[in-house]
């Protein structure tokens, strides 16, 4: 009993402090860039200075934090849905959806760019999700629905070889694509506006609310199918439901930030080696994390060769995989065996 | 007629404020995403973020003009000296606005663009993949920035090439050539930039335009074709006679190989203003190792 109100309290403090990080990052994201901190110094009088601390830093770190946030969320459903530590968003073949999506734009942008009118007003974002949520609807099509984990896994598995596949294919065919297509995936928030920012924080609130109210669901899950059966959950429906959350937290980010790495699987690991909780409060503490993940890449993706960038993706996989290895060593130091 | 073209003159020797009076009507350009941005004054500030955009303009003696330029864009040499605002798919948006530029040139495929358009910032997105494109190019940016001479410039550049091609003997003209982009290995078909260079030289390519612009290639096609002259950057260049079957390829047998350095290769793969000197390179290359 006093156990789990200590975990219960320590999951308040971690929601706490990185809530308080984020406001300190959202801080620190305002002033670090290409101009340095004399950029806010100056907003007051210079309409120039305005312009990149109003309209580039702030809606860029705010998108960061919403992106990784979404990340994190939809990470953390994934990983309870499935039952799998090694789960992830991209799971049911959201990046390689995107990816194709994106890849295909680039072709017809490159080839003919008055005959895609459409594709145009789609847009790179637009065909981003797009190919995200279609290949997850091209995964339930394949799995003949949700009733069967392993069966939807492994749909999700074939999907996202396939369509990745294809778009390696397109861009071995059309060579002029590839440096875009890299770019994309490794990520970047650099072009992330307030509409964007807007959009993003939208759909994290979505789903961070059908996530939270279905979490139940996941609880239940994490006894083993049969037991959350025998609780009487109605589980297809409540699958159907957070397959739809985790499909549309990963389309959103994807399309605005390209396909970033490892925040969506670091996220809730990095929460539950700091405290066990259920799924109600771990998706939201997951999502938190995700965010502050992202929000420090991003810092420093601007700030160690500035006025150049890194490519966000390379940060995070380099600090989320490296702080999880550190836990790790360190729980299994501790107390053989723990967290993780 | 004459008339008009003097006042033009005028205007570009006058103060700027008096060529905003005269210049009432907007300037409307059309780019290559088939979007119309519109200028009420000639832009000043420019920041180009494609290397042949950047070229381009030097090109058109308008140099003074750029205030920042993507990594990659190293030629004039006068440029390594200005702010460097990330590559052309990556660059960094706050350090361009920070720039307070008239117009961003840039390519298409980039989604800084719409970012950019979105700041406020006018953006020409130009993509020159053919001989034709950097003749439009030229044009287009000849016209963005009012400079009434692109196409005395895209004559003299054409000249070039043709100089290029009429200084090779009539017995070179049949050298069948392959140009590898890359050791995957891609091969510069009739339809790419290169391609068209080499078409020009009257060499033959043994990559067909049906193949598209840059094929992959299996590197078994390029032994049954066989070719009399290899054309390749030095970073691709090592282990090209090791792979299996190349070591009795005619071209290398006779030390027909031809290794560009980086900074060739820029002239003879960029759809730029140098396209000339590419050519030139090309002839070269043609003359010493076919004759």
């Amino acid at each position: 009993m006093t156990d789990i109100g200590r975990q219960q309290r320590m999951a308040s403090a971690l929601g706490l402090g990185l809530l308080l990080l984020s406001v300190a990052l959202l801080l620190i994201g305002a002033s670090v860039g290409s101009t340095g901190f004399e950029s806010v110094l100056q907003a007051w009088s210079d309409p120039v200075a305005m312009q990149i601390v109003w309209d580039i830093r702030l809606p860029r770190t705010l998108g960061a934090w919403a992106a990784g946030a979404l990340l994190g969320l939809a990470g953390a459903v994934a990983q309870g849905l499935f039952r799998n530590p090694l789960a992830d968003p991209y799971l049911l073949g959201s990046a390689s959806g995107a990816s194709l999506g994106v890849s295909l734009a680039l072709v017809f942008f490159g080839v003919s760019p008055f005959a895609t009118q459409w594709l145009v007003r789609l847009g790179l974002t637009g065909a981003a999700f797009a190919g995200a949520v279609g290949a997850v609807l091209l995964t339930l099509l394949l799995a003949k629905g949700v009733q069967h984990t392993l069966r939807l896994l492994l749909a999700g598995v074939i999907v996202g070889v396939v369509l990745g596949a294809f778009a390696s294919l397109t861009m071995l065919m059309v060579p002029e694509v590839t440096q875009a297509m890299q770019a994309f995936m490794l990520g970047s928030t650099g072009f992330v506006g307030w509409t964007a920012c807007a959009l993003m924080s939208a759909v994290w609130l979505l789903c961070v609310v059908v996530a939270w109210m279905l979490s139940h669901a996941l609880d239940g899950l994490s006894l083993g199918e049969a037991t959350a059966a025998s609780l009487g959950l109605p589980l297809a429906q409540m699958r159907v439901a957070l397959i739809a959350v985790m499909a549309l937290a990963t389309g959103s980010a994807v399309a605005q930030t390209g396909l970033i790495a490892f925040v969506g699987l670091a996220a809730p690991h990095l929460v539950r080696s700091v405290t066990k909780t259920k799924h109600g409060r771990l998706i939201f503490l997951a999502s938190l994390m995700g965010g502050v993940l992202l929000m420090a890449a991003d810092m420093l993706a601007r700030w160690l060769i500035a006025p150049q960038e890194l490519p966000v993706g390379v940060l995070t996989a380099v600090l989320g995989g490296g702080y999880l290895l550190w836990l790790m060593h360190r729980s299994t130091r501790t107390s053989k065996g723990g967290a993780l | 007629m004459k008339n008009s073209g003097l006042k033009f003159l005028l205007c570009w020797l006058a103060t700027s404020a008096l060529c905003s009076a005269h210049a009432a009507a907007p300037l409307q350009v059309t780019d290559d995403r088939g979007v119309v941005v519109t200028f009420a004054q000639t832009p000043q500030r420019i920041v180009s973020l494609l290397p042949s955009l950047s070229e381009t303009v030097c090109e058109l003696g308008q140099c003074q003009r750029l205030v920042g330029v993507d990594r990659y864009s190293d030629f004039p040499l006068s440029l390594r000296a200005l702010p460097q605002v990330g590559g052309g798919l990556d660059p960094n948006i706050e350090a361009i606005v920070a720039l307070k530029p008239d117009v961003v040139l840039m390519g298409t495929s980039s989604r800084a663009g719409e970012r950019l358009q979105s700041l406020g910032i006018k953006v020409v997105a130009l993509e020159p993949k053919s001989h034709a494109d950097v003749k439009r190019v030229l044009e287009k940016i000849g016209q963005v920035l009012q400079v009434p001479d692109a196409q005395r410039v895209w004559r003299v550049i054409d000249a070039g090439v043709a100089a290029a091609a009429q200084s090779l003997p009539a017995s070179v003209k049949q050298i069948r050539v392959y140009f590898e982009v890359n050791r995957a290995p891609y091969g510069a078909g009739e339809s790419s930039f290169i391609g068209e260079t080499l078409t020009r030289l009257g060499a033959k390519n043994i990559v067909p335009a049906s193949l598209g612009p840059f094929p992959k290639l299996n590197p078994e096609f390029v032994v049954r074709a066989n070719p009399d002259v290899i054309m390749v950057g030095d970073r691709d260049y090592a282990g090209l006679d090791g792979r299996p079957g190349w070591s009795s390829l005619r071209a290398i047998k006779e030390h027909r190989v031809c290794i560009f350095t980086a900074a060739q290769a820029d002239m003879v793969v960029r759809p730029g203003p140098r396209m000339a000197e590419g050519a030139r390179l090309m002839a070269q290359c043609l003359q010493g190792k076919a004759s």
